[in-house]
């Protein structure tokens, strides 16, 4: 069942285009990821998708709501996380918990209950008293998502959630994230980091320039973009005698690359029967620890369909933002 | 209930963040007794102070409210904590009368000042406390929506002072709070007419010394519609212009 539709969305600032004709759907309970580089029109998106940005054409309906007729409604079950911490620094944690529990018509109790409950998930307990400016960026962004979330909301949209923030603070986000996904809110996540998408998306866009280039399942964009099989074996030593010998035997091998005096990588047009691998190590006396296939991860994927290096990408949007 | 809810959220929460700071409540106090006490010293009569206390009243309303709102919601678009309220699932209407009532109340804290002031220095009775009343909340609404159309106008906070005193500081003059419009220069008494606070003021004289030279109802319609207009405008600018 779809939760959000999204058709022939276009919008326009003037002469600009920020984001050009898109469709996609997002299925109940699916954690779909829309990447793309600094300026592709991945905030754009999410405003108009979160009623901040009106819509120049095409539509959007969320579950049974029409945008932007039905926008306020459609708030009401939606939550959001922008890509900077937007929360009151005069307020402390459970204040501005409680705050924006408010702007949702919940009652004083349940507010407050909900907040003590987000603030412990949140490993923010200590901090609920103290103001919001004393917060450290990964607290910030923790408490910017618990804000997003204290609703109950069926949809959360989360722009950048892990971008500017310390190693260990984005992994506790991740794995919020995933199980806020696990018990049911349908997450739409726009990110820059693209192994952060391949750990957490069921499905991914690929947005370049205001178009979508490329959507479907994780697996489904590798094996797409995976046009040879590369196979790595791990030998206890002598892969750089075997070279030749490999050449030899195997003439559709693409590429035999000898990474150290014990790994070498095969590369070939298609699947690869491992047998006679062994037998030829076994032949010239090599013991064999590891055979492993290597795929290539969606940034390479990534790279190899929109041409653009996911390092500059990441680079560019942190440099921004500092 | 939960359009209630969010409303009293907002306002309490802009009531206790900004409004209710020791700077503010001190400008609110020092304000309006510096004045006076200028009036007073200049005129060394305390019969005067009842002369003075209409003009008094609309200025610490006039700059309570206009800069204060214009400052806080700029600051908070500056922040973006505004977005959060853009975003949030009650009415456009609702979000900015929830972030125009602290302004108001807080204009009409500012207006009771003087007036206790003066209850001290001279003899306050015969005012017509009804229409006092009355006049002084239709002030507060007038310059607060004036100060939510200074806010749409600009983006940063120092342009939102800029403008505020650009506004308010000709309205001292224009507007007969010290100076009776009669007698201001012909060219400029259009300009007077042309500005809400006159009528507001006119009021507070008509309630307080009789001194007033404008039907009540009359500055009292007007005064609602100058609401009207700004408050309309304001919504219309913020769609254009907050919701891009």
């Amino acid at each position: 069942m779809h939760i959000l539709e999204v058709s022939h969305l276009t919008k326009r600032y003037n002469n600009f285009t920020a984001v050009n004709n898109i469709s996609f759907n997002i299925l109940k309970g699916e954690l779909f990821g829309f990447l793309g580089p600094n300026g592709s029109g991945k905030t754009t998106t999410i405003n108009m998708l979160t009623g901040l940005a009106k819509i120049t054409s095409g539509s959007i309906k969320l579950l049974e709501f029409d945008y932007p007729h039905e926008i306020k409604k459609a708030q009401q079950i939606i939550g959001i996380v922008p890509d900077e911490s937007n929360l009151y620094e005069e307020l402390d944690g459970f204040g501005n918990l409680c705050f924006c529990a408010s702007l949702y018509g919940m009652e004083k109790t349940t507010r407050e209950e909900r907040a003590r409950q987000l603030l412990g998930e949140f490993d923010l307990i200590g901090a609920g008293n103290k103001p919001f400016k004393s917060y450290s960026k990964g607290m910030k962004r923790k408490l910017t998502i618990a804000a997003g979330i204290i609703h109950e909301p069926k949809v959360l949209f989360l722009d950048e959630p892990t971008t500017g923030i310390d190693v260990a603070s984005a992994r506790r986000i991740r794995q919020l994230i995933k199980k806020l996904n696990k018990n049911g809110t349908t997450v739409f996540l726009t990110t820059h980091y693209i192994e952060e998408a391949e750990n957490l998306c069921h499905r991914v866009a690929f947005i370049v320039k205001g178009e979508i280039i490329k959507i479907g399942t994780v697996s489904e964009l590798i094996q797409e973009a995976q046009q040879e099989s590369i196979v790595q074996f791990t030998l206890a030593g002598g892969a750089d005698r075997l070279q030749q010998a490999l050449r030899e035997k195997k003439p559709a091998i693409f590429n035999i690359e000898v990474l150290s005096d014990t790994v070498l990588r095969v590369n070939t047009p298609q699947l690869i029967s491992l047998s006679p691998y062994i037998k030829l190590f076994e032949e010239n006396n090599l013991t064999l620890y590891e055979a492993k296939i290597i795929r290539p991860s969606l940034e390479e994927v990534f790279v190899k369909i929109t041409g653009i290096e996911a390092e500059h990408m990441k680079k560019d949007r942190e440099g921004r933002k500092k | 209930m939960k359009t209630w809810i969010a409303f009293w959220s907002i306002l309490l929460k802009d009531m206790k963040n900004y409004y209710l700071k020791p700077p503010n409540i001190s400008w609110g106090i020092i304000f309006p007794f510096a004045w006076t006490l200028m009036f007073f010293l200049k005129t060394q009569n305390p019969i005067d102070i009842r002369e003075i206390l209409p003009g008094v009243m609309a200025m610490s309303i006039l700059f309570g409210t206009t800069s204060m709102l214009a400052v806080t919601i700029t600051f908070e678009r500056r922040s973006r904590s505004f977005e959060r309220l853009l975003m949030a699932p009650i009415s456009l209407n609702t979000l900015m009368l929830a972030k125009t009532t602290g302004a108001i109340v807080f204009g009409v804290i500012n207006a009771f000042v003087p007036v206790v002031f003066a209850a001290f220095m001279t003899d306050l009775s015969g005012v017509n406390w009804v229409t006092t009343i009355g006049g002084v909340f239709l002030i507060a609404v007038t310059s607060t929506f004036l100060g939510l159309f200074i806010a749409v106008s600009v983006s940063e906070v120092f342009e939102a002072q800029t403008f505020s005193n650009f506004f308010r500081f000709p309205m001292v003059f224009l507007c007969g709070l010290f100076i009776p419009v009669q007698t201001l220069p012909a060219f400029l008494q259009p300009l007077s007419y042309a500005l809400p606070l006159t009528y507001g003021a006119d009021i507070l004289k008509t309630s307080i010394n009789s001194s007033g030279f404008i039907q009540p109802l009359l500055s009292f319609s007007l005064l609602a519609g100058y609401g009207l207009v700004l408050f309309g405008f304001s919504l219309k600018n913020i769609k254009n212009k907050w919701i891009h």
